[in-house]
């Protein structure tokens, strides 16, 4: 195969575990895919719930100062205004992180984008290699069995072995 | 608009990135070599990513068409 035609590879190291950041890597590793790409994605930290059964991922406004805040009904004019919400209010109120991660689903949902869940499956049908991170297993007490069964384990070495290899690699 | 018969449609309107993409080289998976797909998106991006698509993938990009009306059309020659 001459090098033209070789197969493309990306490296993925997915560390955020918020709803916002779970998205790029799924983004990314599926859009490869699709492309005829070979990729790998690495997750630790707090990445590493991504590959729960159940992707329970949250976003918060707190100390995220850029997210538009902005509500998915409504007339167009009202769905235009962005809400600042100041850190006193987000952090004190019971239950406005669930709003906001509400909020944000709906408005994906709304302007047509995947859910992190519906992009992993995606992944894991064009065959994306998901390595759990071992070392973050061990520190936060996760088993590999609240993993989806794709999950394979590994270590900064395995999952170097594959960047060397890599075309792209990327840390999210 | 090519006058080569179209095997199969693809309708991805209202899908974001990269959903066009990835349906598209699904939709692929099931044709036979040479057969042509046709798929409409509302997502401007896809004009640039089904371009860069075509390109890696090396399939043929027989037509990307801005249909005015927030719709895009390709026609998508399947080459192996």
């Amino acid at each position: 195969m001459s090098e033209e035609n070789k197969t493309k590879k990306l490296a993925l190291i997915s560390s955020q575990g918020t709803l916002d950041w779970a998205y790029p890597p799924f983004i990314l590793a599926s859009g490869a895919a699709a492309m005829d790409w070979e990729v790998t994605i690495f997750f630790t930290f707090y990445g590493l719930p991504l590959l729960k059964k159940q992707i329970e991922a949250k976003v918060s406004p707190l100390g995220n100062p850029a997210m538009p805040m902005k509500m998915p009904f409504g007339p167009a004019g009202f769905q235009g205004i962005n809400w600042p919400i100041p850190n006193l209010i987000s952090s004190n109120i019971p239950g406005f992180e669930s709003m906001a991660t509400g909020l944000m689903k709906k408005t994906f949902k709304n302007k047509g984008v995947a859910s992190v869940q519906e992009l992993r499956d995606m992944c894991i049908d064009m065959d994306v290699q998901m390595i759990g991170c071992q070392m973050t297993m061990d520190v936060f007490g996760f088993k590999k069995e609240e993993f989806i069964e794709e999950a394979e384990i590994g270590g900064a070495a395995m999952f170097l072995e594959v960047a060397a290899e890599a075309d792209v690699s990327l840390f999210i | 608009m090519s006058d080569q018969a179209i095997a199969k449609k693809l309708d991805c309107k209202g899908m974001c990135c990269p959903l066009p993409v990835v349906k598209t080289k699904k939709a692929l998976k099931d044709m036979e070599v040479g057969e042509i797909l046709e798929m409409i998106s509302t997502d401007p991006g896809s004009m640039p990513d089904m371009a860069a698509w075509a390109r890696q993938t090396k399939h043929e990009l027989v037509e990307a068409k801005d249909m005015g009306n927030d719709e895009f059309l390709f026609l998508i020659k399947k080459t192996h």
